[in-house]
């Protein structure tokens, strides 16, 4: 079986790289522990700062098509618990739990004696590591905390230096994504002296609005204000924003990546985009702690079918084959291929070809998808009940790809129900690969 | 009526959205043109997902007017259903039947109406109140033309209130469609019987429309079949829908092989017979009723006995066994015969001229026309005998048919 186990930012040791997200899921150390207990490598606690006072309601959501939950919004601050109770709970979970890792989110006022004195009491009470938290969009930012300090790379640079100034142990710095280039303010913390990242914090958002009562969500008393959105809807945000700082020359350092984990191949994506870690609270609060099983299971399933053995063995794998649209290949070539005796007969292809891309899917007979529907309704003056239906697809309702026509977008793919059905495939055009940049030095030389 | 639980009971709202959300929204859907009224299916359940119900029955009415009633008696497995592309992903089809009775209940409990268009100044006679004159009424009242149902029955709405299976529609439900349509103006005259207690002058009327449906069951042909315990399916399904149930014994057989003998075995067996048995004179494979209703009825405990002919009921004064040639006795207390409606056109026909083909009316598949061409035609008196939605589908083109011949 794979190797999970980690070793982060110059310290920060646990038994696999899954970790509960600073957040709801690690409030309170009974609830860290009961996490340990079912697998997880580590915890970000609920960000420790002067108490807060919350309201009620704090979550909202996003179903796609009956399923509950594709991205979640909050509104809930930082932890309402005193300092002293979260320190004493963290000493507990260390005293219990020595090889998992315990990292404490901190977010206190932006003072230089203030964030020396937070820092020297957590790493007292035993925490492995410190994560700043200069993310939280909400709530926090208003008063000059959170992501007001995230978004200003110099504040950012200045206070993670406070902490390097008092700290012992591993400093992480949270990145907002709420912001033009998140780069910016990942080398102001390098500049600082950060060990490492943690990206993305949530997405200021609105989740949506009740139509009846025409209050956003979440409704407290009437009004609701913009929140902070994760879960699976902002995976695709989060692996963009860990690639970009991931594969920028003037950051280099170690990332525990955020955002829409819920399984084992988003850890996976997330780690061959270079991540060291990876933390999750949607996925936990949506479906509790267990859900850790299979990521574990999962992970090391596939890492043993490819042959790694440990996660240095593919991290980073997938970073250099990002790069800027110019130097892609223009001479590369797909075709859209549909498999007749696979196809089911939805023509899902044919109106997403003709109305969404690139009119080259047909139908035979017709020459646009109007005249078929209108050819459809022309048959029907009479139809006669049948006892036997037959399940085979017409043939006629087989679509057919006009190869010549077709540019290789592959939405046709995308949008087909059935697995392996279309498929995208290379076509030998002859040509050598050229990219963009090729092509206009080569027109200006 | 207890013992009458319902076939398909509805949806809880949640769960139709999660099947609405299961449907693949095909192009120029395989569903819609099995449907012999063409609803847009993948339309009005991609409403139902976007929570847009008065829109998905608006979508459904405006195809069939009978949504309600079809979305409950459509033998979906060889239409809609049948047709959906899920079976070639060996997937459960969409259950468009039960969606669409999502809408249509959703319709009713928030006191839907129908469009009606700007009055035309014309004016059509129905004759009968069964789903084809309901279709054919609706859509010349959407096209503003006042319409007039006459029906020889006390309540409206044909066999929809007087011979569908209780397990599958009510006549309360079937009160809900006839009352959408007088709300939208359609007028109303039953107990009125053409040729009977009522004369139409057809000069009163721009066209006519005949939707008479089928009359009694045929007669058996055999020694004792007017004897005390022997009934027709027709009067036994009306009876126990609309009024009180018919005298029945423990132990019933029914004749026939066809929708309409099951529909009547099945519920005597609901309403209390302990041993129901019916008999067919040909074989399992030759019988009319779909293969669903065949096994729904085994489920609900009916026995078969194949190829067997009756000679002859028999009795003291009342029932006590149908004989089947020397061979075959079968005790029993009531016998149900459904052996198929003869045809109840010969009247209407004869007076007006209008031309018939074995007992049924010719009419232009396309238009409903008649060899009257003031008259047009459509539903059971027509096709022989067939769904609820081949009616509604008959009527409606009919109207068209009218609507094209008026201008």
């Amino acid at each position: 079986m794979a190797d999970l186990s980690t070793n982060f930012a110059g310290g920060i040791r646990c038994p696999n790289p899954f970790w509960l997200a600073s957040g709801p899921p690690a409030n309170c150390g009974d609830q860290v522990m009961r996490a340990f207990d079912a697998g997880w490598g580590g915890a970000v606690w609920k960000t420790i700062g002067d108490p807060i006072v919350n309201v009620s309601s704090r979550y909202s959501s996003v179903d796609l098509n009956g399923t509950r939950m594709m991205g979640l919004n909050n509104i809930e601050l930082i932890s309402d618990r005193p300092i002293e109770t979260n320190l004493r709970e963290i000493a507990e979970v260390k005293k219990r739990y020595p090889r998992h890792a315990v990292i404490a989110s901190l977010m206190v006022e932006s003072k230089r004696e203030v964030w020396h004195d937070m820092v020297k009491r957590a790493e007292d009470a035993g925490s492995d590591g410190l994560e700043l938290n200069f993310g939280c969009p909400h709530g926090m930012s208003e008063r000059g905390m959170g992501s007001a300090v995230g978004q200003v790379p110099e504040y950012a640079c200045m206070i993670t230096e406070w902490v390097k100034e008092a700290a012992r142990t591993p400093v992480l710095v949270k990145l907002t994504p709420n912001i033009t280039d998140i780069r910016t303010v990942a080398r102001a913390a390098k500049r600082g002296g950060a060990d490492g990242l943690s990206a993305i914090n949530t997405i200021n958002s609105i989740t949506g609005i009740d139509l009846d009562t025409l209050t956003p969500r979440p409704d407290v008393g009437g009004k609701s204000s913009h929140g902070g959105y994760c879960g699976p809807a902002v995976k695709p945000i989060a692996l963009h924003m860990i690639q970009q700082i991931a594969a920028d020359a003037q950051v280099g350092l170690p990332i525990s990546a955020i955002g829409g984990v819920a399984g084992w191949r988003d850890a996976a994506e997330f780690i061959l985009l270079g991540a060291g870690t990876v933390q999750a609270c949607t996925a936990p609060m949506h479906y509790g702690f267990r859900i850790v099983e299979d990521m574990i299971d999962g992970l090391s399933n596939w890492m043993d079918s490819k042959g790694y053995k440990t996660l240095d063995d593919f991290r980073g794998l997938s970073i250099p084959r990002v790069t800027d649209w110019q130097h892609l290949d223009l001479n590369f070539k797909i075709v859209a291929r549909i498999d007749e005796d696979k196809c089911i007969g939805c023509q899902l292809c044919y109106a997403a070809c003709w109305d969404g891309a690139h009119q080259c899917i047909h139908v035979d007979g017709f020459s646009k998808p109007e005249e078929a529907v209108a050819a459809t309704r022309a048959l029907l003056v009479r139809t006669p009940t049948t006892q036997a239906v037959s399940h085979a697809v017409p043939p006629k309702r087989v679509p057919k790809v006009d190869e010549h026509e077709c540019v290789g977008c592959n939405l046709c793919w995308l949008v087909c129900p059935v697995e392996d059905c279309i498929t995208m495939a290379r076509i030998d055009n002859g040509l050598a690969p050229q990219s963009w940049a090729q092509r206009t030095a080569a027109r200006t030389s | 009526m207890s013992g009458f639980a319902e076939l398909h009971p509805p949806f809880t709202p949640q769960a139709a959205v999660v099947e609405a959300n299961r449907c693949l929204y095909c192009y120029d859907a395989p569903c819609t043109g099995a449907c012999p009224t063409h609803i847009d299916v993948p339309r009005f359940i991609k409403q139902i997902a976007g929570a847009n119900l008065n829109g998905a029955a608006q979508t459904i009415l405006a195809s069939n007017v009978l949504g309600l009633s079809c979305s409950r008696v459509c033998p979906v497995d060889v239409l809609c259903e049948g047709a959906c592309v899920m079976h070639n992903l060996n997937k459960k089809p969409i259950e468009i039947g039960r969606l669409q009775r999502r809408a249509m209940d959703h319709f009713y409990e928030s006191g839907g109406r129908l469009p009606q268009g700007a009055p035309s100044g014309k004016k059509v006679a129905c004759i009968g109140a069964g789903p084809a004159s309901l279709a054919c009424a609706a859509e010349l009242r959407r096209n503003g033309c006042a319409v007039t149902i006459f029906d020889k029955k006390p309540l409206a709405g044909g066999l929809n209130t007087y011979g569908v299976a209780q397990y599958k529609f009510t006549p309360e439900d079937s009160r809900k469609e006839v009352e959408l349509l007088r709300a939208a103006g359609v007028e109303f005259r039953n107990g009125a019987e053409i040729g009977g207690n009522v004369n139409l002058n057809d000069r009163d009327f721009d066209a006519v429309f005949i939707g008479v449906g089928l009359g009694p069951t045929q007669p058996l042909g055999v020694p004792g079949e007017n004897m005390p315990g022997v009934h027709n399916a027709i009067d036994f399904i009306a009876a126990y829908k609309t009024a009180t149930p018919l005298p029945m014994g423990s132990r019933v057989v029914v004749i026939g092989g066809g929708n309409t003998a099951i529909d009547a075995a099945v519920a005597a067996r609901r309403l209390g017979a302990a041993d129901v048995t019916m008999i067919y004179r040909r074989t399992e494979a030759d019988m009319s009723a779909f293969a669903f209703e065949y096994q729904h009825a085994r489920h609900e405990g009916v026995q078969f006995r194949f190829q067997a002919r009756p000679s002859a009921i028999t009795g003291n004064g009342k029932v006590e066994a149908v004989e089947c040639g020397a061979d075959l006795r079968l005790p029993c207390d009531t016998v149900i015969v459904s052996i198929g409606q003869s045809k109840a056109v010969e009247a209407i026909a004869a007076a007006n001229g209008i031309a018939l083909e074995k007992g049924r009316v010719v009419a232009k598949p396309e238009t409903g026309q008649t060899s009257n061409p003031k008259y047009f035609a459509g539903g059971d008196c027509v096709n022989g005998g067939r769904e609820v939605v081949d009616a509604v589908a008959e009527g409606k083109r009919a109207a068209k048919g009218i609507l094209a011949w008026l201008t």
